[in-house]
């Protein structure tokens, strides 16, 4: 007897569990869920931020599940997301290179923003961005990617060093002359001849290409056109642009010779190697925490014209997602975007905030009044010009980089590599005319 | 198939009386002895038909057909991914770089391998320190390792320049410049994997018996003479493991190329298996980074045969 009902209350529970699991799942099944894949280029506690930032908007809009996935590298994200489009499971929402666009469309992996800016609300967020941040992000009069985590280039430069040369620590070179003529004071060599401090390191590894068009830019002129289907790597102003390059190190001698690695130039500038160095704006954070030396950030100099391209990376919609994820992913994607959200990333990570009224909210008017050089890359920003993106763009590119470190290296002239590139771009990019 | 009767008692596992009895009878057996030997192979089988033939052949199917992109579905184009290969400077460039590397790697790493083996195998004061030290490299990870070394070769104030400083010698960019960057890369995989192969030969000369080295001082060889017509031949099947090992991680670890390089400058230190990665992966171009992996794979399936067919009568097995 004792038996029996042992069994059927037993039974009774493997019910209850049943239909409470039932009840559980069908309310879990109301729930919008979405992937979103995310990769770390720069220092600081990324992840615990990006989870903040999704925990408050869930709490804010009740029925949305945002999964976010950290996916490695820019590089990693991409392999990971195109990997995972091809085998039919991609993410819905994800941070790749602004200069990965083409590639996204060419996949057909990607769905314009366009149809989604229903109010006028909508409407006037795709306007509220930098338009050099804009540049990188639309193609065919079409918008395919936000700014989210964006950057530039920039010059920062050893007040220290500028002192013992006799130079006025507040005023960086503005210009290409300047640079040359500051430099030659900067270089310190010891009683052999051995330079113990370079002037100035722009770094050619990695992605060469990114650093060289702070120069061609400052030289009037662009790489490729806004359709990508089309480069001018041996324009003369161009070669010119990479003439100049190499004279840094090859004529004027303030920069060291052959290829100057990315990933140890801040340590360079840390270890008094080099007086100026130009990297991204992302590294703002890292030198403010290890340069034991007064520093300054300062505009890339001037030539014909001033400029830096920007850099970094946008959201991006995938394309195999319902009507109603598609609009909870823009949602998503708008409140990540708005000002307070990009103020608040920008201060946290170093990043450019990507719209002009994140720089009005009051937590970033008392950073920038603490940290004025945040403000440079801001300011910057109107001389700033689409990162190179054409379509097979990584192809392209290494066409461009191979040109750049034959020339620093000394196998080809400037004219010689230029002209090499840009037959080789013309072969890669003939599909697509 | 004939004698259900006989099928099922075998099945049970129950010892059959009629092993060997009658022509008629001794069919379903073989049969059963072929079908039990196949099932113990399957699982073996169904791994290396899943991770290694299938992907292979595939890979050899893909590198016939263009790469499909977006609406454009991949069509048969024959050998014409294999013309563009042989027009192509840079894998030309990763090829020849290659065959460099692997042609300094391997005899330097195995040289190193065997004189470490042969001096921490000696009575030498902190024995066990010496042989930690040499193999601490091999257990720290590539990519580590890489980043290490990174900064040894900074021009200036890495080790090496440092170094190099005490004696005179100016600042050198030992990346940065097309005709030293691969030797640097052949240094920090020549660093990295002698201490691994050393292991394999301490464990050889161990097995050598003392007995021998006595013959040898009673007839009056000298230390050279022994190391060469005792001790090397008889470490011989250790020399062809690291040999085979050596041989494939010079076409396999690319790791530090991805850290210290990224084949650079100017395709420099481009080797074979890292130009496929950034074919495959970077400019997504699928079918073409196929054609390379059937170069590569061509190339390691001729050393292997070569290993196996030529070196292997050679050698003395104990």
């Amino acid at each position: 007897m004792r038996y029996a009902t042992t069994k059927w209350l037993a039974a009774l529970a493997a019910v209850v569990i049943i239909t409470f699991s039932a009840f559980t799942s069908a309310a879990a099944a109301k729930d919008i869920e979405l992937s979103f894949y995310y990769p770390i280029a720069v220092g600081g506690p990324i992840p615990k931020i990006i989870d903040g930032y999704v925990a408050e908007f869930e709490k804010e809009n009740p029925g949305i599940k945002i999964k976010a996935i950290y996916a490695g590298t820019y590089q990693d994200t991409l392999v990971k997301a195109l990997t995972a489009f091809k085998s039919g499971e991609p993410p819905d929402i994800a941070v790749l290179l602004s200069t990965d666009m083409f590639t996204l469309i060419d996949q057909d992996a990607i769905t314009p923003f366009d149809g989604l800016l229903k109010t006028d609300a909508d409407k006037a967020w795709a306007k509220s961005f930098y338009p050099a941040f804009m540049e990188n992000s639309r193609t065919g009069g079409k918008i395919w990617g936000i700014p989210f985590q964006r950057s530039t280039i920039v010059m920062f430069y050893n007040k220290d060093a500028f002192k013992a040369a006799g130079l006025d620590p507040n005023k960086a070179p503005d210009t290409w002359d300047e640079l040359v003529a500051d430099g030659q004071k900067l270089v310190k060599r010891d009683a052999a001849g051995n330079v113990t401090q370079w002037a100035v390191e722009i770094p050619s590894t990695a992605f060469p290409y990114w650093l060289f068009q702070g120069l061609t830019t400052a030289n009037n002129v662009r790489l490729m056109n806004e359709a990508g289907t089309k480069t001018y790597f041996d324009k003369p102003e161009v070669i010119q642009a990479l003439q100049f390059w190499v004279d840094l190190s090859r004529k004027y001698k303030i920069q060291p010779p052959g290829t100057i690695e990315w990933g140890t130039t801040p340590k360079d500038f840390f270890e008094r190697k080099t007086a100026i160095m130009w990297t991204s704006t992302g590294n703002l954070t890292n030198v403010r925490k290890n340069a034991g030396f007064a520093f300054g950030v300062a505009m890339l100099p001037a030539h014909q014209g001033r400029g830096s391209p920007t850099g970094g990376g946008n959201f991006y919609l995938f394309k195999k997602m319902t009507d109603e994820q598609r609009a909870a992913a823009f949602k998503f994607v708008e409140w990540m975007t708005a000002p307070e959200r990009a103020a608040d990333w920008g201060i946290a990570t170093g990043y450019v905030a990507v719209r002009p009224d994140a720089w009005d909210t009051p937590a970033m008017k008392k950073y920038v009044a603490d940290f004025p050089a945040a403000a440079v890359a801001r300011d910057q920003l109107k001389y700033a010009v689409a990162e190179l993106s054409t379509h097979d763009n990584q192809r392209v590119t290494k066409a461009l980089n191979d040109g750049i470190q034959a020339a620093l290296t000394g196998t080809k002239t400037p004219a010689q590599a230029m002209t090499d590139a840009q037959a080789e771009a013309t072969r890669i990019l003939r599909p697509y005319q | 198939m004939q004698n259900p009767d006989q099928t099922k008692k075998r099945a049970d596992g129950a010892p059959s009386p009629l092993v060997g009895e009658g022509n008629r009878l001794s069919v379903p057996q073989h049969l059963r002895v072929h079908i039990h030997g196949w099932l113990l192979l399957l699982p073996a089988a169904v791994l290396l038909v899943a991770f290694t033939y299938y992907p292979a052949v595939r890979t050899i199917f893909d590198s016939l057909f263009s790469t499909p992109r977006g609406v454009r579905g991949a069509v048969f184009v024959g050998m014409d991914n294999y013309a563009a290969m042989l027009a192509d400077p840079v894998f030309v460039r990763a090829l020849v770089n290659n065959f460099v590397y692997a042609a300094c790697v391997i005899p330097l790493t195995i040289a190193l391998a065997l004189s470490m083996a042969l001096w921490v195998d000696g009575r030498i004061a902190g024995r066990p320190f010496l042989r930690l030290s040499f193999f601490t490299p091999t257990v720290l990870p590539m990519i580590a390792v890489a980043n290490i070394w990174l900064f040894f070769y900074a021009p200036g104030y890495g080790l090496l320049d440092q170094i190099l400083g005490l004696f005179g010698f100016s600042a050198h960019n030992w990346l940065g410049d097309q005709h030293t960057a691969l030797a640097c890369l052949i240094a920090v995989a020549i660093w990295k994997d002698a201490g691994f192969f050393m292991i394999f030969y301490l464990a050889a000369l161990q097995q050598i018996s003392p007995q021998l080295a006595e013959a040898a001082a009673l007839e009056g060889a000298s230390r050279w003479y022994f190391f060469r017509r005792v001790t090397f031949p008889l470490l011989m099947p250790t020399t062809l493991f690291v040999l085979v090992n050596a041989i494939i991680n010079s076409f396999r670890l690319v790791d530090h190329i991805v850290v210290m390089t990224q084949g650079g400058p100017d395709n420099a230190t481009a080797l074979l298996l890292f130009y496929i990665y950034e074919v495959g992966f970077k400019f997504w171009d699928t079918a073409y980074a196929a054609t390379l992996t059937v170069v590569l794979l061509t190339l390691l399936a001729v050393f292997a045969l070569g290993q196996f067919l030529i070196l292997d009568r050679r050698i003395h097995y104990q």
